[in-house]
């Protein structure tokens, strides 16, 4: 019994196992494993479309998995609901940012620092102060370099703001796993170099990261590991000077042909709308 | 004088019958064109239990558990369903409970229920009476508006989705939410039983629905302020302008459409906005 206790607390953080995901006839994940153990801060990269946020969304509970199963802690989360899985300790900063347009950015992260308070009903009804979650959440701000923005209305923030926006409300969950879908899109090269520093720091404070990134640059200077998917398949997966050297994992990035750029200026485009 | 204080009886039992779908449609943004059911579990279980000599004290805190439990169990059944299909469903249950009536001798069927009494208060003690449970209830609104639940309210409202990836458990606020308003409903049923003294299913029906439906519109979803202003004026209507009574659905349900087509956020919109100009003239000079 200790024994089974003590390898839950040592063994990876989360499992992938073998986990297919389909959209209609979109084969979007397709038989995917993977391990993150605890502390670790794992890059999960690929080209467009290759199922990198779908993992993400499998693992937190938006999407249901055809087959295969997810671990967290050594538990199935199957089946499990988005809110409960968030409650065991996991947060998701998602790629498509999604602020509450009717509250400030400061409210926005405080809402989610609020996370006892608001566990049930009964408990949110009968708390009324917010000082230590307005607290919280002016610290994350600072954190992720939007301090100045706390009292705007995020209806009218760039995506750039929007993003680190969107990281700083995953923070203020104080996951034990933290789930980063693009978190450096729509930054300058300076901006996202502070921010990914931002986000080792976090992961050298314990807590553990997966990372979708494009910004190959800050991946390679930043994360431990990395998983490569491909047309929803994994395609490598280690050390990431291991993995970038790999001819299956240049050809799959040279065949989606400078996706980087395209990116870019897709970003700079919902930004500017 | 008796007239007025019977009208503003009416208007103090309109607002709370208002601020309780608000609760529901403003605040947690649960669509509900079946609300008048509760209105009715509240005035029937209060009739019945004012026939049976049990105490005027008593009957409305049974009025609001049992309209509450209902109402709990119909926010159940509708957890699964989105937006269009929760309009559907509340509007179902209205017609059920008015079918059920109908039928039912013992709650009185077409002929409804006359004689209510046992308030043992004079008219203008039930008025101050029904005016504080309304004050009461503006103020659980506004504070409830300002703790956590209203909070979170707030974001079911524009995007349950984004709330639930916050770990909020959404089906459990929006329960709360139907439970709080469908009881509220259910104590202004009761009042409403004691001070028209007769009640029948016609007064429970779509209509009435509507009617407090285009009330939280007029006034604003979720403002309290609005809408109380509109509960007020709008319940004083048929009573200043006698035809109305003939064309109730006509009226409250053109109201209805108009404001959501041209002024969606409501009174306390075109307030605010107006403020808002104001301000920026004043700033201007
Ligand atoms: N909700 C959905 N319905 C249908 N198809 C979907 C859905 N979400 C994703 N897909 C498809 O699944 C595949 C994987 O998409 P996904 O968004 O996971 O890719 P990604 O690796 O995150 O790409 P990007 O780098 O562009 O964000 C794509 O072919 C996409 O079109
Ligand atoms: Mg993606």
């Amino acid at each position: 019994m200790s024994a089974m206790a003590s390898s839950l607390s040592t063994g990876p953080l989360l499992e992938v196992d073998r986990v297919t995901v389909r959209f209609g006839g979109v084969l979007a994940i397709d038989d995917v494993s993977f391990t993150v153990l605890r502390g670790d801060l794992l890059g999960l990269i690929g080209p467009n479309g290759a199922g990198k946020t779908t993992m993400l969304r499998a693992i937190t509970g938006v999407v249901q998995q055809e087959r295969g199963s997810v671990r967290l802690s050594g538990r199935p989360l199957d089946g499990m609901s988005i809110e409960r899985r968030i409650r065991l300790g996991m947060a998701l900063s998602q790629q498509l940012v999604k602020p509450f347009r009717d509250i400030s950015v400061a409210d926005n992260v405080a809402l989610a620092a609020a996370y006892r308070k608001t566990l049930s009903p009964l408990r949110a009804l009968l708390s009324l102060s917010q000082s230590a979650e307005r607290r919280v959440a002016g610290e994350l701000l600072e954190r992720v370099g939007i301090a100045r923005h706390a009292e705007d209305n995020p209806a009218v923030m760039p995506l750039g703001v929007l993003k680190r926006l969107e990281v700083a409300r995953a923070l203020a969950l104080q996951p034990q796993l933290l789930l980063l879908d693009e978190p450096l899109a729509g930054l300058n090269s300076q901006e996202a170099e502070s921010l990914a520093t931002t986000i080792s720091d976090i992961n050298a404070q314990g807590v553990t990261i997966v990372l979708i990134e494009h910004n190959l640059r800050e991946v390679l200077r930043i994360c431990k590991n990395l998983v490569v998917l491909d047309n929803g398949r994994k395609i490598a997966e280690g050390d990431p000077k291991t993995v970038m050297h790999l001819e299956t994992v240049r050809a799959a990035y040279l065949g989606s042909g400078a996706g980087d750029e395209r990116r870019n200026r897709q970003h700079r485009g919902s930004d500017d709308a | 004088m008796n007239y007025e204080i019977s009208l503003m009886t009416t208007m103090a039992i309109s607002v709370l019958f208002a601020l309780s779908l608000n609760l529901i449609t403003g605040f947690c943004g649960q669509i509900s064109l079946g609300h008048a059911a509760f209105l009715g579990i509240g005035a029937y279980l209060a009739a019945m239990l004012a026939k049976a000599g049990v105490p005027f004290l008593l009957t409305l805190p049974l009025a609001m558990l049992l309209a509450g439990a209902v109402g709990t169990v119909v926010g159940l059944t509708s957890l699964r369903v989105r937006a269009d299909f929760l309009a559907i469903t509340t509007m179902g249950v209205g017609f059920l409970f008015v079918g059920i009536i109908r039928q039912r001798e013992w709650l009185g069927g077409e002929l409804g229920i006359a004689g209510i009494t046992g308030s043992n208060m004079s008219k203008l003690g039930y008025m101050l009476f029904t005016v504080l449970c309304a004050i009461l209830v503006m103020a659980l609104c506004i504070y409830l508006r300002r703790s956590w639940m209203g909070r979170v309210f707030n974001g079911i409202a524009e995007d349950e989705d984004t709330m639930r990836v916050l770990g909020i458990n959404v089906p459990r606020y929006k329960l709360a939410a139907f439970a709080i308003g469908t009881a509220l409903a259910g104590l202004t049923g009761a009042l409403y039983a004691y001070h028209f003294q007769y009640i029948g299913p016609d007064s429970f029906g779509f209509v009435e629905s509507i009617t407090v439906l285009s009330m939280v519109v007029v006034g604003g979803i979720g403002s309290v302020a609005g809408v109380t202003v509109a509960a007020a004026l709008l319940s004083a209507l048929p009573a200043w302008f006698q035809f109305i009574g003939d064309y109730k659905l006509l009226v409250y349900g053109s109201l209805l459409f108009l404001m959501i087509r041209f002024v969606p956020d409501g009174m306390a919109g075109l307030v605010r906005r107006h403020l808002g100009k104001r301000r920026a003239e004043e700033r201007g000079k």
